[in-house]
């Protein structure tokens, strides 16, 4: 296990958090939440608190209402998650648990990506051990408080990891994203209110309980509280899980790694940013370089359109094939990027290929294909020159 | 429970005794609702070398929906598919974090020893090599799920190995 720094949540005692949340009433334990401060560890950056008030306040026909923890984890470059699920799975279970309370749910489900198949089994063990010990079940911790989980497994497919289509292969079907409105918060899984939260959001709703909301909201920055774990893999001595208060500079982020000489970072995966290394002054932070966790280090004798070929692969690959914009717009990118490395691209189809990335930020129907051109066009931007290199010569004949 | 209606003979509903029984194994654990299809179709493809035509016709009829329906799932998940596959399965993840750190010389090799190209299954049908996006290993790339166990900084030498075994 690749763990680089102390992590805050090893410290955290099983159990702790829940007893202190289930000495509140369901308001209060939103309202802790909201005043943490903490927005979803999974890359959105909604907060969580505000998410919980919509889906306990959400009228619920049945009174059924869903917590879903995503253990989706596609995201190119994160496996912070994993770590979390090995590590302390007891963590996202009891954060899942109090969520349950919060909003006056009695089931949750954690969706498992197929590919952690082999850490189904200690989770499993993870569960039984806390339904024996009367901390999942239908009189939790004798308070009367009803909250059951079940594990669902994925079958390979990352956008399964967008919450709508998350919802919509637990129902047994293609995983394919929803319209929305309506959000999951007013109807979700079985038409229900349902929240959707990161491993790492519930894992930290633990520690919030254990620590208090003002410990949590200590760390970081005004409007990006708390500590974040970040995945940092590529060119790097020390690749690994870190945590870091939120505002760390991703120069500082990259000393601890050791990666300095990188020519660029890819933050937020596949869907995220190219920062090159004259901006790596900026903050991992939602108000700056916003991630879920992905730092992805690129060295400097690399070729950045390799990277970009890689990754316009990814979502052609990924995308589910709904809506045209994503469907044509991510192999028109890749055959794109392709070309741009043969060297048979000019500039007027750059300009294209830009205009192109740009209709697909918003005609898309899921962050799927709005994020798919996000990469692609951050680094035209920041590498001009190197990315113009490409181009057929002015003048030469075609 | 329903009984399958006449869309399949008795002869081919004979020969098919073994899948039927598992498909029906799978549904008493799962159930019929359509939130167990996901379940059942992981079921099978991890008990079968494939999911047929037939498969998806009894598990269509055995919860209430159509072939095609459930064909659609099937076709949509990496890990599921029509494609029958080998008794080891080798996905190498050929996402950035593995592709800059020496994919390719492993892919290279896997395809050289097993004589097959990505996406196949040797003739011996022990073997099926595949890609996968990234797998969440990254931190120990280039790494590759051998039967959806994770192997982390897999060298050429060592995927030779797995092929090795998984052919003794
Ligand atoms: C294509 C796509 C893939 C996503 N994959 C994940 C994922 O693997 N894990 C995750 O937590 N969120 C993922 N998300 C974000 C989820 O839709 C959702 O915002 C998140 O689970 C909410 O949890 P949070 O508020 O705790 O971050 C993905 C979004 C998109 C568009
Ligand atoms: S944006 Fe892409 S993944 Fe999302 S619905 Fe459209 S085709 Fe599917
Ligand atoms: S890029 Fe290969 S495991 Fe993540």
């Amino acid at each position: 296990m690749t763990i680089r720094t102390p992590l805050t949540l090893s410290t955290i005692e099983a159990g702790a958090g829940l007893t202190e949340a289930l000495q509140r009433d369901p308001a209060d334990v939103r309202a802790t939440i909201t005043q943490s401060g903490m927005k979803g560890r999974g890359g959105a950056g909604f907060p969580t608190g505000l998410k919980w008030e919509l889906a306990a306040k959400a009228p619920a026909p049945d009174g059924v209402r869903y917590v879903i923890c995503n253990a989706d984890e596609g995201e190119p470059g994160t496996f912070k998650d994993r770590v979390v699920l090995s590590e302390m799975p007891d963590l996202v279970f009891e954060g899942m648990t109090i969520a349950g309370f919060a909003i006056g749910a009695t089931k949750g489900i954690l969706y498992l990506r197929g590919e952690y198949i082999y850490l189904l089994d200690d989770l499993e063990r993870c569960l039984e051990k806390r339904r024996a010990d009367g901390l999942l079940g239908s009189d939790i911790h004798g308070t009367g408080l009803e909250f059951h989980i079940s594990i669902f497994l994925g079958a390979g497919a990352y956008v399964c990891g967008e919450e709508t289509a998350l919802i919509e292969s637990i129902e047994g079907r293609r995983g394919e994203s929803r319209n929305r409105p309506p959000f999951p918060v007013e109807k979700g899984l079985h038409g229900a209110p349902t929240t959707v939260n990161n491993v790492e959001t519930f894992a930290w709703t633990s520690a919030i309980f254990a620590r208090g909301a003002d410990w949590f909201s200590s760390i970081g920055t005004d409007r990006s509280t708390g500590p974040k774990l970040l995945s940092i893999s590529g060119d790097v001595e020390r690749p690994g899980v870190y945590e870091f208060p939120l505002g760390i500079s991703i120069r500082e982020m990259l000393e601890a790694a050791g990666g300095t000489r990188a020519k660029a970072v890819i933050v937020g995966g596949a869907a995220g940013t190219c920062v090159p290394a004259k901006d790596f002054d900026r903050a991992i932070s939602y108000e700056d370089v916003s991630t879920g966790g992905a730092v992805i280090v690129v060295g400097p004798w690399r070729d950045l359109l390799e990277v970009a070929e890689n990754l316009q692969w990814f979502f052609a690959n990924e995308s589910c094939g709904q809506c045209a914009p994503c469907r044509v717009g991510t192999v028109k990118l890749l055959d794109g990027v392709r070309d741009l490395r043969a060297g048979t691209v000019t500039a007027e189809r750059l300009g294209d290929l830009i205009t192109l990335g740009e209709t697909m930020e918003f005609a898309s129907k899921c962050g799927l294909g709005q994020a798919a051109p996000n990469v692609f066009l951050s680094m035209v931007k920041a590498f001009e020159s190197e990315i113009k290199g490409h181009l057929v010569a002015e003048g030469s004949a075609q | 429970m329903t009984t399958l209606d006449g869309a399949i003979p008795a002869e081919v509903r004979e020969k098919n005794a073994g899948l039927i029984a598992d498909i029906d194994d799978l549904v008493s654990i799962h159930g019929t609702e359509r939130s167990a299809l996901l379940p059942i179709l992981e079921g099978l493809k991890s008990r079968r070398d494939q999911i047929t035509d037939i498969a998806i016709q009894v598990v269509a009829d055995r919860l209430g929906l159509t072939p095609v329906d459930v064909e659609g799932v099937v076709t949509f998940y990496h890990f599921l598919g029509t494609e029958p596959t080998g008794d080891t399965v080798i996905h190498v993840c050929r996402t950035i974090s593995c592709a800059l750190l020496g994919m390719d010389a492993v892919v290279k090799r896997l395809e050289n020893v097993t004589g097959v190209s990505m996406g196949e299954t040797t003739p011996d049908g022990k073997v099926t090599i595949d890609w996968a996006n990234c797998i969440g290993m990254c931190d120990f790339a280039p790494a590759a799920l051998v039967n959806r166990e994770a192997v982390k900084e897999v060298t050429p030498d060592r995927i030779a190995e797995i092929v090795t075994e998984a052919r003794a």
